[in-house]
């Protein structure tokens, strides 16, 4: 029988993750990325990978990670791929121990663990703080060996456009387009597997990487594949406001011991370090005895912003609070850290070894994504998600350290079922007539042309502020529909301007700004997604807080969200589908308190 | 502009093709506190107007992370092979200079082809050769001073910085750079990576090997991780001279 040539679409975790269990199966992999895969976003992900490896005596264990994830979640991940995902766990950190990740070690040679947001347990295994890039380059160097022996072929620099559908709605490949020269060619396969990432760009200024921006779900959205719970965007507590970017400060900095405080006095001017012990507010601690600076996410990041726009306690008046590894030894910090401090220190000017850093919440996560079954299939035939890009395991709210391991998890789930797959395509003799190829890159050409010869007023990159200026404010932390439904008539508005985009670049080489503008299409659609979801579910749920709906309500809404495009209106529809709760029961998620 | 803002001045190596002839562009922006050259380019994109008010092209360059984990925006600044991102504004002379890398193809304006460096981790091959990605229980133990010792190396972010600044890394040597080098200290050091460790101190042998190494130093003092490349390079000499010893014994 013929090999089964399945394409995966992106080069971080998932995506290698992916192409290494089918070139392990004997499949042939072609390999997409924008960047060469070894500058994927995923290296930017820092703290650690989570793993039930209960190597510290507490009795931890993966169902207890499971239920940490699950309650984490606030309930609205189906259950069972949750539950594989945490018992899958302490064997990928084997793996990727035995694939050579330099994670920290214990005295006597072991894993180190440490604890992060929203567990009680260590858990945490970790590679200095720069974890996500470590996992990154053993994924990536064993992806070289397959390279090397002919089983996957890379096509770095190329630009995802939309899959190849046939007339049964049947996935039978890609149209892509080559960032140098700008060729948009069509590449055929049994199977496709999308694995790009986050949409950070809608938000304008985020965590996340410039290709993170959605571009390859959305076209795919608006080609007919649902994309779910789209409203559920995690705003991280801690990041370093910039000029080009919101730098992450990553969450183990809580895990090693840093603590959250502000000046009990407004607009106090003093040196942070000579303000007395009794002057400073630790508010998470006061407020969240149990898990203290670890509570997750979303709650530390509303209880930042509390502090800061209804206490107006935020630094000399500033939106911002201090973080604090201060106290904490500089020998450990350095063994533990070195690589956020780095960071800081590199972009701010401060030494946070010396003086507490300064921090602000900041959009770095998308919990919504593509639509994907139990097995990371959409509801396209032959076409897979895994990763950031799909919506299936973080439910409401992602907890820290659990995105490494989803997009490991995602990739060794999607990989296999996809060559499974393309060997039933195979044996069934099942081709794809070669007119939808033609036609797919046709479509993509005459978008390309129109684009290219546009003559309009509109600047894409002014566009793209608004989009994001207007996302952050009214559809991250605090919502209100009054709010979100302004923002989705700015969404309508900036699509009519779209279309008298002018682009100040019309040259066919290595064009970045017209790249770009395609890419902010397809934000704003994507964008109307998030906001129509968010505005229509009338309840607060993990990172989805409305204050004029403050309760979760879970006989109402314990359900997912599905958008789809309806292509002749140009906008989404919705349909809602029960969450299979079967394993672990709802109940009130309160961090205040025992639970 | 009014007089009591703070301009930027830039100027810009610029090259629309691989095959066009280089030309310089200059570039007059409002500053503004925490710039970075990274976020002067994106404000260059969103209005490409040079200083003198000629309409320009957005400015193609690499980028990604931002922060200086990703490896992509390295270019010469000021003179010197630095990331982009992480180089302040505050901490640059004016008016600042951008060029592409020098010794790699441009394909347009900063952007530049590094892919040899990815050929050369094959060549060596860079990698933990693990028998697959089924259950095979825990790796191999390692003594936390080792991880210590292999984590800086590990933290290569590929930017080509290091092959910029060797005054060997030309076409006339063929020399492979410290990255690569260190790459094979990294994975020699490996508990499981050392069976391959042979086959990687061989590819170092010969023509554009280890040897061309010139000793200038100047990778370590380029290099935006700080890892220990001259220590990399001498460590590896000495594995590979002993290889080489033990190749003359056997043959």
């Amino acid at each position: 029988m013929a090999q089964p040539k399945i394409i995966v679409v992106g080069g971080g975790l998932a995506g290698l993750a992916a192409t290494i269990k089918i070139a392990e199966m004997g499949g042939q992999v072609d390999l997409f990325s924008i960047v060469p895969v070894k500058r994927s976003h995923s290296v930017c992900a820092q703290g650690g990978i989570n793993a039930a490896k209960n190597l510290k005596g507490e009795g931890d264990s993966t169902w207890i990670h499971f239920d940490d994830t699950i309650y984490g979640g606030d309930f609205l991940a189906n259950q069972p791929p949750v539950k594989v995902m945490c018992e899958m766990a302490p064997g990928i950190i084997d793996l990727l121990d035995r694939m050579g990740v330099p994670f920290n070690r214990t005295p006597e040679g072991l894993l180190d663990f440490r604890r992060f947001g929203g567990t009680l347990y260590n858990r945490t295994a970790f590679a200095g703080a720069t974890t996500g890039q470590q996992l990154l380059y053993a994924l990536d160097e064993q992806v070289r060996r397959y390279e090397s022996e002919g089983k996957v072929t890379k096509y770095e620099g190329w630009e995802f456009l939309s899959g190849v559908f046939d007339d049964h709605r049947v996935c039978y490949g890609i149209c892509a387009m080559d960032l140098r020269s700008m060729a948009v060619h069509t590449f055929p396969a049994e199977a496709v597997i999308i694995a790009t990432g986050g949409i950070g760009a809608i938000f304008g200024k985020s965590t996340n990487s410039v290709v993170c921006t959605g571009s390859a779900q959305s076209a795919l959205y608006q080609q007919g594949v649902y994309y779910a719970n789209g409203e559920f965007i995690q705003v991280h507590p801690t990041s370093i406001p910039g000029e080009d970017k919101l730098r992450l400060m990553s969450e183990s900095a809580r895990g090693e011991g840093g603590r959250v405080w502000v000046p009990k006095q407004p607009g106090d001017k003093r040196d942070p370090k000579s303000i007395p012990e009794s002057e400073r507010w630790y508010f998470l601690e006061e407020w969240y005895p149990k898990y203290g600076n670890l509570v997750p996410r979303d709650v530390a990041t509303r209880a930042i912003h509390k502090v800061v726009y209804e206490h107006h306690l935020g630094i000399d008046g500033q939106p911002m609070v201090y973080l604090d590894l201060t106290h904490i030894d500089r020998k450990i910090l350095d063994k533990k850290l070195e690589g956020i401090l780095e960071i800081y220190e590199k972009f701010v000017g401060d030494d946070p070894r010396d003086t507490p850093m300064k921090i602000f919440p900041g959009m770095h996560y998308t919990m919504g994504g593509l639509w994907v079954d139990f097995n990371q299939r959409t509801n396209i035939e032959g076409l897979y998600a895994a990763g950031e890009c799909d919506y299936s395991i973080h439910g409401a709210n992602r907890l820290g350290a659990n995105s490494l391991v989803s997009c490991i998890y995602g990739g060794f789930i999607a990989g296999p079922h996809a060559v499974q797959y393309a060997e039933n395509v195979i044996k069934s003799g099942q081709q794809p007539a070669g007119r939808i190829f033609d036609s797919e890159r046709k479509r993509q050409e005459e978008i390309n042309a129109r684009l290219m010869k546009n003559d309009g007023t509109e600047n894409p990159f002014l566009l793209w502020r608004e989009l994001g200026d207007i996302m952050t404010k009214n559809v991250t932390v605090i919502r209100y529909n009054k709010n979100i439904r302004e923002t989705d008539a700015k969404l309508v508005e900036l699509l009519e301007r779209y279309r008298h985009v002018n682009l100040s670049d019309r040259s066919m080489w290595a064009n970045t700004s017209f790249v770009f503008a395609r890419q902010l299409y397809n934000m704003l659609q994507l964008a109307r997604v998030i906001a129509q979801g968010a505005a229509m579910r009338d309840e607060s749920r993990g990172a989805h807080y409305k204050p004029d709906f403050p309760e979760r309500d879970d006989a109402n809404w314990l359900k997912t969200t599905k958008a789809y495009f309806a292509a002749d209106a140009d906008e989404p529809r919705f349909e809602f589908e029960p969450v299979d709760t079967s394993l672990i029961k709802p109940r009130p998620r309160r961090y205040d308190a025992a639970s | 502009m009014a007089t009591n803002s703070k301009s930027v001045l830039i100027r810009i190596k610029r090259q629309d093709t691989p095959e066009a002839k280089p030309y310089w562009e200059e570039f007059e922006l409002t500053y503004r506190p925490g710039m970075n050259v990274t976020s002067a380019l994106m404000d260059i994109a969103a209005n490409p107007v040079t200083k003198s008010g000629k309409a320009t092209t957005p400015v193609t360059y690499d980028s990604n992370c931002l922060e200086e984990v990703c490896g992509s925006c390295a270019m010469i600044i000021n003179g010197q092979a630095k990331m982009a991102c992480s180089a302040l504004i505050d901490q640059l002379k004016q008016p600042i200079t951008l060029e592409p890398f020098s010794k790699f193809p441009v394909v347009r304006d900063l952007s530049v082809d590094r892919s040899v460096l990815f050929e050369n981790l094959k060549k060596v091959k860079a990698w933990v050769p693990v028998d697959g990605t089924y259950d095979l229980g825990s790796g191999p133990r390692q003594g936390a001073l080792d991880q210590e010792q292999l984590y800086p190396l590990s933290r290569c972010i590929s930017c080509c910085c290091c092959m910029e600044a060797c005054p060997q890394f030309n076409e006339k040597t063929g020399f492979v750079g410290a990255a690569t080098i260190s790459q094979v200290r990294l994975f020699n050091a490996h508990p499981t990576g050392k069976a391959l460790k042979i086959d990687r101190l061989e590819a170092l042998m010969g023509d554009g090997g280890i040897q061309e190494c010139g000793y200038a130093q100047n990778c370590v003092e380029v290099c935006p991780k700080d890892i220990p490349l001259t220590k990399s390079i001498a460590d590896v000499g000495g594995q590979t001279m002993w290889q080489a010893v033990k190749n003359f014994f056997r043959t």
